[in-house]
């Protein structure tokens, strides 16, 4: 059900990542201040988006978990946040090396984006420890789906804060990356960040594809499993087995 | 619901006045942690944006020991399945738990500002009451309302003394930014306070939406 879009979906991203490249290290320009380490700007912005949309889309999912009870929605927001934790991981990497390069520091507190970022990676942190603590399957799809809700909620008001703080003991506004951007550098970021989501995409539907698949491969297995075991009774009843030989008496009793 | 509500309240503000287990150990754990940053910063006095940021956080530090003991005695004692059998409605029971660490938090407070005050912080602190006493109630409400959902969470996993408080920090650092930045000025001249109104307004944000997403998103934690 999720194989036949794998195809396409995973030569789009092939195509749009070699155009992103290729635009990054060719055609974008240099930064003036930055020079040659602004062009992670070009992976981390893009994957910070992607994760926090994949946040915002499990929440969503499990929200049509809870409203139609189908449990395919709670595997979707699952593997969306899934991968969005392994993204986020990137982004606090990626940000950690630019921030790094350009202010001198491996972590700055001052960058509201990064620092946000942190506070909600650290949240999505406990959300396979909260569902592989759980055994009960519908349970585990429930808790986690009401986790999900609350924490995509939680990545937008926390922002909110984050920014407020940052903008009330640091009064300098942040243009680095937004608004004034040279068009050749804003065309390499949207075909970056168009490149990130085909990944995202991708990789969402390959992992659904493949639980998909284990799931009904665990199926055929069990009903095969049940009729071999039907055959080999209906077997021994038809040849009645010799009966059983009689043990001695324990010596002890 | 309100009555029904009222009666669960009722029952657990019962169990804590008759087992003093939850306050009295909150309490306990901030006063103890008001010596530890006595000795961990190595001053007899604190002002401005340190004292500020103790006071928080020991608070929110306390709410993870009321939060982790707030389904306890339903979990151990099979109280969750009584109220279940019961013809209540399901939201009850949140708001009737919200309240009640909405309850733990004001006595904790009660007894943890002025141990603050006497301890470690430097500045009058009766100058400031008015506007510290409007802080933590309107967090205190977010708080509640996100410690009872987040103890539903947490009650019902294995690790549950963990997977509680992993939870509930991250999710309160909005109520640690808008405490301590609202109460940094206090904290450095008594009365004088900066964008109060607009850190309320975060903190009234935060208990808006946490008590909303609380109450619809409760039922689905108490299904079976």
């Amino acid at each position: 059900m999720y194989g036949r879009a794998l195809a396409p979906l995973a030569l789009g991203t092939a195509a749009a990542s070699a155009v992103a490249f290729g635009l990054v290290f060719f055609y974008a320009p240099l930064d003036a201040d930055q020079g040659f380490i602004q062009k992670i700007f070009y992976l981390h912005v893009p994957m910070a988006i992607v994760a926090l949309l994949g946040f915002l889309a499990g929440g969503v999912m499990a929200a049509m978990h809870l409203r139609t009870r189908d449990r395919v929605w709670d595997m979707r927001s699952y593997v969306a946040i899934h991968l969005s934790i392994i993204l986020g991981l990137g982004v606090l990497v990626t940000g950690s090396i630019w921030a790094k390069a350009s202010w001198g520091h491996w972590w700055v507190w001052d960058e509201p984006m990064l620092v946000s970022f942190l506070i909600v990676f650290l949240l999505y942190a406990v959300y396979q420890p909260l569902r592989f603590s759980i055994d009960d399957p519908g349970r585990q799809a429930r808790y986690a789906s009401v986790f999900a809700i609350a924490g995509a909620a939680f990545t937008v008001l926390n922002f909110v804060a984050v920014r407020m703080a940052a903008a009330y003991t640091h009064p300098r506004v942040f243009s680095q990356t937004g608004g004034n951007m040279p068009a050749d550098m804003f065309l390499t970021f949207l075909v970056s960040l168009g490149a990130m989501a085909l990944l995202f995409a991708t990789l969402w539907t390959l992992e659904l594809a493949s639980k998909n698949a284990a799931e009904r491969l665990r199926r055929v297995r069990r009903r095969l499993e049940r009729e071999a075991e039907h055959a080999e009774a209906g077997e021994r009843l038809a040849r009645p087995e010799p009966a059983p030989p009689i043990r001695p008496a324990a010596a002890s009793r | 619901m309100v009555v029904d509500a009222l009666a669960i309240l009722r029952k657990d503000i019962r169990v804590e006045l008759r087992a003093r287990e939850a306050v009295p150990a909150m309490a306990l754990f901030t006063v103890t942690a008001f010596v530890l940053f006595h000795f961990g910063f190595d001053r007899d006095r604190l002002d401005g944006d340190v004292a500020a940021g103790t006071l928080w956080v020991t608070l929110l530090l306390a709410t993870v020991l009321g939060v982790n003991r707030l389904y306890a005695a339903e979990r151990e004692q099979g109280g969750l399945e009584a109220m279940l059998l019961a013809p209540i409605d399901r939201t009850a029971i949140f708001l009737a738990k919200a309240a009640a660490l909405l309850l733990y938090l004001v006595a904790l407070e009660l007894v943890a500002v002025p141990a603050f005050g006497l301890l470690l912080l430097g500045p009058d602190l009766v100058g400031s009451l008015p506007e510290l006493g409007a802080l933590l109630l309107v967090a205190d409400i977010g708080l509640a309302a996100t410690g009872a959902l987040v103890g539903a969470l947490a009650a019902e996993t294995r690790a549950r003394e963990l997977i509680g408080p992993l939870l509930l920090l991250p999710l309160v650092v909005p109520l640690a930014i808008a405490g301590a930045q609202a109460t940094e000025p206090l904290f450095t001249a008594p009365g004088v306070a900066e964008n109060l109104g607009r850190w309320l307004g975060l903190m009234g944000l935060y208990a808006t939406i946490f008590v909303l997403l609380s109450v619809a998103l409760f039922d689905f934690l108490l299904e079976d």
